[in-house]
């Protein structure tokens, strides 16, 4: 582990206790989203359209509701019609995204939902629901989407951000831009200058647990809703507009979550099961079958990616120029925004136009995906920044070296960076023995940086300190990547008392202060803070408790490893035990909240190091070794922090090798499992090594950036380094599946 | 749907004769999923796991007998087996994970009908004969006759295979098998090859057998490599000649899993590294076993 800045002491924060949900989670005990059953609860099926894009003619739901056991049937009608009340277009979006009302816009887009009694009555009750569609032309890429005479996904559609605007509608949303200097200099001072094209597929998010929803209305228009989030109060506010009520009619409880990755920031089955709760006075559960949560939600977008860049001799990157397409799926919204300000931001470039755009088509709408948009922009530019590298003979690493961003150093996407670790990312990746381990035949080595933002948003957190001194820590983060153990830890460190007497909680939308959502690696960064905050508050007030017990001035109190002490030991101390004790002397429970918006992120880098093996006559391709090298800030649960970069990486090697939507010409998707929609399994996998890098972030009282998601942006460009190592040969189409590898030995050979 | 779960032969025969929609399953690692995905539930399915001599691996000598119904972890794990047939044994332990090879048969694998089953070109190189059981008695066919067409069987509705015979190998003699999946495991073979030969005294090929799964609609053997191995000793012209027989052998499709032309190609490089690695086992099973 390469720590740049050694641990100040702590006892807590940096340590590996045992996983707070281990126990639960390996017994079986633990509640995912579709583990609750409740009282005369009923089961729902979802209807999904069959056509890639098709304008709805009938829904016939009289059969479907004649049949045993079926309490409730709704349909697009059953909603209120958003675009009619004036709601914001991004609203209206996810209302028809959630159950359509004109047209389906991608097959497995919702027209209908039923509730029965049992399982078997409401899947056959779905297969009874009648819908006449007229099959409509569809477009599944940005090529397609992007052609002349495409058919339109939404008639209106002008895009956004091109001034004048054009008068034409299109399947193109938006455009984005990021300008700097002059291209046509910067390229005349290039010495050496490479040009490519890279498309990328869709990927999913791939979690584990499939979407699952519990509701249960009452009759006076209140409901309590049981799901499998990132965000329930982001469930409750998307749920309430798509139902046309106010979020406090809304209660939401958050069940243990199985993955997310950004797939699980969104709303699908909340508002259908609400409803057919309230048309059948029952709870009705929902649950996604695996199909259908490769059929319509996630995924990340597909794209197209044009890169030019020149270098000089001594490696300076003089110029950039990066066009981007984005597949935002049925409604606007691809991650192409955030592609276009991360694409370049590890390097301190003087000229660069970066262009992109948001392309809607005929497939599921695209959700995030841990550092949206940053990975395909990434895999483009970091395969041609390579390229440059082998053009003018230096090394992969002192090429970024030579144009890393600093402290100081100008975003390409606007601000000032503060203090970053880039730099010492880089360092850590030469220092590793990877770096200098031999390779074999048909072996080869790549390298590749990513950048992420990382976000801060709001957050809320109350910590109650129990009879016996113990302390509850409560927040409304959902716990998908050890968010518990960091909560706890932090207070631990704050309070001065055992980890093992903490316990960190996730509360329901109505025991706990707002919080965004689990996204954006931002919960140890700002939930974090506001447990700091709420622990420095009781700590302020067992001083005061304890200076009234001595009859002292508060100054002459401070606490210690857990305990009140006078500052000229006049007096023995009180430990929190004590002062729990006495609480009901003392001014009553002790307690606490603090809430906030977060005061300041801090941007995330990593580089990574991929050793392949190829077999050059089946194209099959094997990491025989990896590094991540991550900038954590601070690493409050090293083993946490472990496993979000080897996640980010395992995912981003299945991205690289293996995982695509595969659609048929119909636009009807051929691999919606994990057959063959192909994640790594474990044994695809080395051991991914961990250098976790510690430039502490100024704005967090710890130190702490986010972990999250910057790991998956340099690994499609390290394996496909790697790979262009090994054989010599450039691939620009993800994934490198054998298929593709052998054909490009082919041609080479040819 | 109805389970039963016969305990003799006769009682299954029986059963399958008075049921025109019965299905016989053993693992039901296929018939779970696929009923799971849709396809019409049969009325009765016949469990064939009660049925002593359809669970057991036996050598009398002179052959090997295997059981149709027995989970392949069980012939995996039977070490004078996996000793003689390491290229069927191999095949056989590929099939998906530990949990499905505690499940997983033969018979599954063969009757299924899928042209991509790993078990088959392993028991077609080593002429394994499936014994047949109907409302007649039984009889014998070859495993290489057994299958006509994706899920399309050489068997009447009421007759099911009760177990394999293998002969014992013969003296320099050895076996391969090896796949092509994108992942390490729980995949599916794009292209399978399997390969048996026989050395003669002074280590020329005396005897070969080649066969290819998920290429064709159905396993098939590459007659041509093995006419090309027959009376040589393997050298690059040989085995470059066995490789483009293979490709040659293939009828493949384009789907989801892989592409015409890579099929072709890789079906040779397979179809030559299988061949290398029987050779090498032959050379190393000099004397008789
Ligand atoms: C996760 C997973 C991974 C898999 N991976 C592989 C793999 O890597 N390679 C591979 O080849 N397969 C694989 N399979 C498919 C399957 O496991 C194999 O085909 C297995 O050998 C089937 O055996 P079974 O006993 O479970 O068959 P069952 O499901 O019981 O039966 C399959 C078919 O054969 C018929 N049948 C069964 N026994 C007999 C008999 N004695 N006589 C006549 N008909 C019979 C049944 O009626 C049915 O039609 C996988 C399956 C799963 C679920």
């Amino acid at each position: 582990m390469a720590v740049v800045e050694e641990n100040p002491g702590y006892k807590w924060v940096g340590t590996r206790p045992i996983r707070p949900d281990g126990l639960e989670k390996v017994t079986g005990k633990a509640q995912f989203g579709a583990d609750l059953m409740l009282p005369g609860m009923l089961f729902g099926k979802v209807v999904r359209s069959p056509h890639a894009h098709a304008r709805i003619i009938s829904i016939d739901t009289t059969a479907a509701e004649a049949m045993v056991g079926v309490k409730a049937v709704i349909t697009g009608s059953d909603f209120p019609d958003l675009a009619a009340n004036g709601a914001h277009p991004s609203e209206i979006d996810v209302a028809n995204n959630t159950i359509a009302r004109e047209k389906v816009l991608y097959e497995g887009h919702v027209v209908a939902a039923v509730a029965a009694t049992t399982r078997d009555q409401a899947e056959a009750a779905a297969k009874a629901v009648e819908v006449t569609y007229e099959i409509l032309p569809h477009v599944l890429t940005v090529d397609e989407a992007m052609a002349d005479d495409a058919p339109l996904l939404h008639e209106g559609m002008i895009t956004k951000g091109v001034d004048p605007a054009p008068e034409e509608a299109s399947n193109v949303a938006s455009k984005i831009l990021h300008e700097r200097g002059d291209l046509d200099q910067g390229f005349g001072e290039a010495d050496a200058v490479v040009e490519r094209e890279f498309t990328t597929k869709p990927v999913h998010q791939g979690y584990i647990e499939p979407h699952a929803a519990v509701a249960d209305a009452n009759s006076d228009g209140r409901a309590h809703i049981w799901c499998s989030s990132q965000g329930h109060f982001q469930m409750r506010a998307y749920s309430a507009s798509v139902l046309g009520i106010s979020p406090g009619m809304l209660k939401v409880t958050a069940a243990e979550i199985g993955g997310g990755f950004g797939g699980k920031t969104v709303i699908y089955l909340e508002p259908l099961a609400v409803r057919l709760s309230q048309r059948a006075g029952r709870p009705v559960k929902l649950v996604m079958d695996r199909d259908e949560v490769f059929r319509a939600t996630g995924p990340t977008s597909g794209t197209r990616i044009k890169v030019k860049m020149g270098v000089s001799k001594d490696g300076k990157i003089t110029a950039a120029e990066v066009w981007m397409a984005y597949e935002a799926g049925a409604y606007a919204g691809s991650p192409v925004g955030a592609a276009g300000m991360t694409a370049i931001a590890c390097y301190d470039i003087p000229n660069f136009v970066v262009e992109g755009y948001d392309v809607v088509c005929n497939k599921p709408r695209v959700a995030a995906y841990r550092a949206p948009g940053a990975p395909m922009a990434a895999f483009a530019v970091e395969s041609v920044l390579d390229e440059l590298a082998r053009d003018i003979g230096m090394d992969p690493i002192e090429i970024r070296l030579a144009n890393a961003a600093v402290e100081g150093t100008q975003a390409s996407y606007g601000p000032k960076f503060p203090r970053i670790g880039f730099v010492e990312t880089l360092e850590a990746i030469k220092d590793h023995p990877n770096y200098t381990a031999e390779l074999g035949p048909n072996q080869g080595r790549g390298i590749a940086a990513g950048f992420w933002f990382n976000a801060g948003m709001m957050s809320s957190a109350t910590v109650h300190i129990n009879e016996n001194g113990t302390a509850t820590v409560v927040t409304g983060s959902p716990d998908i990547g050890g968010s518990r153990q960091s909560m706890a830890l932090m207070a631990a460190e704050e309070l001065g008392i055992p980890y093992e007497s903490i316990k960190a909680v996730v509360a329901d939308t109505e025991t706990v202060g707002f919080n965004d959502v689990t996204g954006g690696s931002r919960v140890t960064l700002a939930t974090g803070a506001a447990v700091v905050d709420a622990c420095r508050l009781i700590v302020e007030d067992l001083r005061a408790r304890a200076a009234k017990t001595w009859d002292v001035e508060l100054d002459q109190v401070e606490w210690v490893d857990g305990q009140a002490q006078h500052a000229e030991g006049a007096q023995p101390p009180l430990s929190l035990k004590d002062l729990a004790a006495k609480s009901g002397r003392t001014g009553g429970p002790i307690s606490a909240n603090a809430s906030l918006n977060s005061r300041g992120v801090g941007a995330g880098f990593s580089t990574q190091l991929c050793d392949v093996e190829v077999d050059p006559e089946t194209g099959v391709t094997r990491v025989v070794r990896y590094l991540t090298a991550q900038d954590a800030g601070r690493a409050i649960s090293p083993d946490y922090v472990e496993g979000q970069m080897q996640g980010g990486v395992v995912q981003g090697i299945g991205w690289a090798l293996s995982e695509e939507y595969i659609h048929d010409s119909d636009g009807v998707m051929e691999n919606p499992g994990f057959l063959d929609y192909r994640i790594p399994v474990a044994s695809d996998l080395p051991m991914i090594d961990c250098a976790i890098v510690e430039v502490p972030n100024p704005a967090h009282p710890y130190g702490v950036r986010g972990v999250g998601e910057v790991g998956i942006v340099p690994p499609m460009a390290a394996v496909g380094n790697a790979i262009n190592d090994a054989l010599d040969v450039r691939m620009t189409d993800l994934p490198m599946s054998p298929v593709k590898i052998l054909e490009a030995l082919n041609d080479q050979g040819d | 749907m109805k389970y039963v779960a016969p305990s003799s032969v006769e009682e299954a025969t029986s059963l399958l004769s008075t049921s025109p929609s019965a299905q016989v399953f053993a693992g039901a690692t296929d018939v779970v999923p696929q009923l799971r995905a849709g396809r019409p539930a049969p009325e009765v399915l016949v469990d064939l796991k009660k049925i002593e001599e359809l669970v057991s691996v036996a050598n009398d000598g002179d052959k090997w007998t295997v059981g149709a119904a027995t989970p392949t972890a069980n012939l995996t794990e039977d070490e004078a087996f996996s000793e003689e047939f390491p290229g069927l044994a191999e095949a056989a332990g590929l099939i998906g994970s530990d949990q499905i090879q505690n499940r997983s048969s033969l018979g599954g694998n063969l009757c299924n009908g899928s042209p991509a089953a790993d078990s088959v070109p392993a028991m077609v190189v080593n002429g394994a004969r499936a014994v047949v059981a109907g409302p007649n008695g039984t009889r014998v066919l070859d495993v290489a006759e057994v299958v006509t067409g994706p899920g399309q069987l050489a068997l009447e509705a009421d007759e099911f295979i009760v177990e394999f015979e293998i002969d014992r190998i013969p003296a320099r003699t050895g076996d391969a098998y090896l796949r092509m999946i994108p992942r390490t495991e729980m995949d599916i073979a794009v292209v399978g090859a399997g390969a048996r030969v026989t050395l003669a005294e002074d280590g020329s090929i005396e005897q070969a057998a080649l066969a290819l799964a998920a290429v064709a609609p159905t396993c098939v053997r590459v007659p041509d490599a093995e006419a090309a191995l027959v009376g040589k000793t393997a050298n690059d012209e040989i085995l470059s000649a066995v490789a483009a027989a293979a490709s040659e052998a293939c009828d493949p499709i384009d789907d989801k899993r892989g592409t015409v032309a890579y099929r072709r190609q890789v079906a040779g490089v397979l179809a030559k590294r299988a061949v290398l690695i029987a050779i090498e086992r032959a050379e190393q099973r000099n004397g008789t076993n």
